[in-house]
């Protein structure tokens, strides 16, 4: 499987997932860079965490306009793969491929250190490997990460199930104390109705390794494997 | 002709704005107790040559909407004059 990192001018966790990707889990991967339309028929593309155009008039905004997000929004329609980790779901709500929006920080806070995430949809490409209601433990480092949508949209993504990972202890309570950053329903992470779009705040590339703390990001990386080789194979 | 527009951008109502909430208690530090809100937002001013007003006009709007506000969590307004810079 081929995986495509993009690179903006400002991306700075691109050689981070580049690295998780080809010599953790053995995959392609090609760096894309932002001028380009090419996506070098990769199979999932990556928009990694960053400050892309250093984060002016609000994250994720100018890059939404690169001519590589053209492309990628092709690829979306056509059914590929995208992850936005931090910067990169923030380009994808800039975007509108995701619904919402990421504000500062409740506390005004930047914030960088590892959380528990409790998935609460497994029936996805991204988290196939991980049981229904898992407690697992993924670093931010944000200082917009406050996922915000109305209250009307909200329920919209609640009842179609495109919440996937939601800040909690680590028993899997979910409350405001748990909450690190403000974000409505304690939303980290979701996907868009057609399930092949993921945005999250954590970043999965600092939690591939055991020498980081945790593997639990690595089963992103790899259900996505997984997903895409079981649908290739019956090609 | 040549025109100057400028834009005000505010956080839709019920949109946090945690630079407000620091900003106003860094206000009532400093003895300023009347204040019981600060909201904070950005400030555009941009030249643009066009043929007429209403052009000016309708080319801002989608620089507003396109770019310089984002339609999720905020609200613009500007006002537009001719300029003779």
């Amino acid at each position: 499987m081929k995986f495509g990192i993009v690179v903006f001018p400002g991306s700075n966790c691109d050689y981070d997932c580049q690295h998780v990707l080809s010599v953790v889990l053995g995959q392609k991967t090609e760096m894309l860079w932002h001028e380009s339309h090419d996506l070098k028929e990769c199979d999932c593309i990556v928009l990694p965490g960053g400050f892309s155009y250093g984060d002016y008039l609000r994250t994720g905004a100018i890059a939404r306009f690169s001519p590589v997000m053209e492309s990628i929004r092709n690829f979306i329609e056509e059914g590929g793969l995208v992850v936005g980790i931090c910067n990169g779901f923030q380009i994808l709500v800039e975007s509108q491929l995701l619904p919402g929006a990421l504000l500062p920080n409740q506390k005004g806070h930047f914030i960088c250190r590892h959380v528990h995430l409790r998935v609460e949809n497994t029936d996805t490409p991204f988290t196939r490997l991980f049981y229904p209601g898992e407690v697992i433990s993924i670093p931010i480092a944000h200082h917009q990460g406050n996922y915000f949508i109305p209250h009307s949209s909200l329920s919209n993504l609640q009842k179609n199930r495109q919440i996937i990972f939601r800040y909690c202890d680590i028993d899997g309570q979910i409350n405001h104390v748990t909450n690190p950053n403000g974000s409505i329903d304690s939303i980290a992470g979701i996907i868009s109705s057609s399930q092949n779009v993921l945005g999250m705040m954590p970043h999965p590339e600092r939690s591939s390794e055991a020498v980081l703390g945790s593997q639990d990001g690595k089963r992103i990386f790899l259900s996505i494997i997984q997903w895409w080789e079981e649908k290739h194979h019956a090609k | 002709m040549k025109f100057r527009g400028k834009i005000v951008i505010t956080l839709k109502p019920g949109v946090f704005d945690p630079q407000g909430v620091t900003i106003k208690s860094a206000l009532h530090s400093l003895g300023y107790q009347e204040t019981d809100e600060v909201k904070t937002g950005k400030y555009f001013e941009i030249n643009l040559d066009s043929s007429n007003l209403d052009t000016a006009q309708k080319r801002l709007e989608e620089m507003c909407d396109q770019l310089l506000a984002n339609p999720v969590i905020e609200n613009f307004h500007f006002t537009v004059e001719p300029s003779d810079n």
